[in-house]
């Protein structure tokens, strides 16, 4: 079996967020709910480096640690899914979540928390594959179609990498020993003369 | 060579070599010059270290999506939120309401109930007014509601899952999770009324801390002497009032999200509401067993609002002097 990760390359990716679009825009997520975002240091200064993150389905994931109706579960493809029918909207998940990946729709007076989304990894949810139920709740399912993430697939620069972490890894290595530019041994410049 | 001359060539040797230790070092000097030339080319650092320095550092950047912390990449203090919550706060937690039921239990079965020492006079007097029940009782039965749901968050997932399954305990779970929302407010107006009603009373002073090395007439057969309220009751008062206050400022803090607080305030303003929470339930076991079945005479105070002179005599002597005094002086 698979071991799905996400890598997002900080030397390609140009923040162009067409990840955060294309994965709205596939999930049709509600306004205001985002899967995926671009954060940018250093904006608009020498060395600005951009990375895209969404959940990183984690191995001890610490929502599925803290969600106190049990409602998280890993795939088989080690994907961190959840189940909205339990879900309450307590917020726990999003206190313990370190890249914000839980979000929340707004439901009702003074921010009430409605049922809690994230990304998938394109994986659906515990519904039917391809049901109804499935798509409005938690989008597209396009793991079940032998696809893999859209914001992966729509990067224009092959930043951000999704698949088995054993290809993803393989794909990033080659990369980095081809390429030119700046050196990714990091330290070198500053011990090394010779 | 004369020894004199000898002498005279070693000193000078020495104080060469002297030297050369001392200056031979600083020749370095001579190829790197003492400009700052080369800290300028230090400063030339990897854009892609900067990076993850600042975001481990907790910098926020800029992020087309916009929203609370959308700019942060990496929120490194829910680590120590989840293991403080799933570790100590949920294991000690659960050890202090056991223990306190515990001892609670052992207590009836060693004392049993404190009983009136006196027969029922069949007078009474007024302890508690109508308005001053009705705070209590409000205030009571929302804050049994709001343990019980409370604590139905943080140990259902263990407890209750095994019993009711996982989507019969979500059911209750979401409607426990309303209920607190909505009510924890309403608790705190009735814990605010409370105090304002009742802060007259509770001036801590000698004839308490008497009342405490008395064990408060509970254990040995002294019956200490206490005002209107007594040693034990004000340490209640006390604590409802410095825990309790922690207790919902910290409610608000996680139950109205639409002020755009930060996760690290909602972390800390957690841990330290259920920490309150844990605590003061375990004292309010402690209450509701003295209140009912641990004294006599005792639960009728705050039901009917009356209570026997004989039961009044026995626990809150002074009280019933002060009642009597003024009872004199009226009708003389």
């Amino acid at each position: 079996m698979a071991r799905m990760k996400f890598l997002c390359d900080e030397e390609r990716c140009i923040e162009c967020n067409a990840c955060v679009t294309a994965c709205k825009n596939e999930h049709e997520v509600p306004w205001g709910v985002n899967r995926r975002r671009v954060v940018t240091m250093d904006d608009g200064l020498p060395g600005e480096k951009s990375i895209s993150v969404a959940c990183m389905h984690c191995t001890d994931a610490p929502c599925q640690a803290v969600c106190p109706v049990d409602c998280f579960y890993t795939t088989d493809d080690g994907v961190v899914l959840h189940d909205k029918d339990m879900c309450i909207g307590c917020g726990y998940c999003l206190y313990a979540c370190p890249f914000g990946a839980p979000q929340y729709p707004q439901e009702g007076a003074f921010g009430a928390r409605g049922k809690m989304d994230k990304c998938t990894f394109c994986g659906g949810g515990p519904e039917e594959d391809h049901s109804h139920e499935e798509l409005e709740k938690y989008g597209r399912n396009r793991l079940a179609e032998g696809k893999l993430p859209l914001c992966a697939e729509m990067c224009s620069t092959k930043a951000l990498i999704a698949g088995d972490g054993d290809i993803v890894s393989d794909l990033f290595r080659n990369r980095v020993i081809r390429r030119q530019g700046r050196q990714e041994t990091w330290g070198w410049d500053t011990a090394y003369q010779d | 060579m004369t020894l004199s001359k000898r002498k005279k060539m070693m000193s000078l040797t020495g104080i060469l070599m002297l030297l050369a230790i001392f200056l031979l070092p600083m020749t370095g000097y001579i190829s790197t010059g003492f400009a700052n030339e080369n800290e300028q080319q230090a400063k030339i650092t990897n854009p892609k270290s900067d990076y993850w320095r600042l975001v481990r550092g907790n910098e926020k950047g800029y992020s087309a999506v916009k929203g609370r912390e959308t700019n942060e990449l990496i929120q490194g203090s829910g680590q120590n939120w989840r293991a403080l919550r799933n570790g100590p706060v949920a294991t000690y937690g659960s050890w202090m309401i056991g223990l306190t039921l515990a001892v609670l239990a052992l207590f009836y079965l060693w004392r049993g109930k404190v009983e009136l020492t006196h027969p029922r006079t069949g007078e009474t007097v007024e302890r508690w007014s109508v308005k001053e029940r009705r705070i209590h009782w409000v205030t009571a039965i929302l804050f049994i509601i709001l343990a019980v749901t409370g604590m139905s968050l943080l140990y259902g997932r263990l407890v209750l899952i095994p019993v009711f399954g996982h989507h019969g305990f979500s059911a209750y779970a979401e409607i426990a999770k309303w209920a607190h929302n909505l009510l924890g407010p309403l608790f705190m107006v009735g814990l605010l009324s409370m105090i304002i009603n009742w802060f007259k009373y509770n001036y801590l002073n000698k004839i308490d801390l008497q009342w405490f090395k008395d064990f408060g007439g509970m254990i040995g057969d002294k019956h200490p002497s206490a005002e209107k309220l007594n040693g034990g009751e004000k340490m209640w008062f006390w604590s409802l009032t410095v825990i309790g206050i922690a207790l919902c400022l910290t409610g608000l803090v996680l139950d109205f999200p639409n002020f755009d607080q930060e996760r690290e305030v909602i972390q800390i303003s957690h841990l330290t509401h259920v920490i309150t929470a844990l605590v003061l339930t375990s004292f309010a076991l402690g209450h509701i067993y003295i209140g009912t079945i641990g004294t006599e005479g005792a639960l009728e105070g705050m039901v009917t609002g009356k209570v026997d002179t004989a039961w009044a005599e026995q626990h809150h002597d002074l009280w019933m002097k002060e009642l009597r005094q003024s009872e004199d002086s009226k009708s003389g």
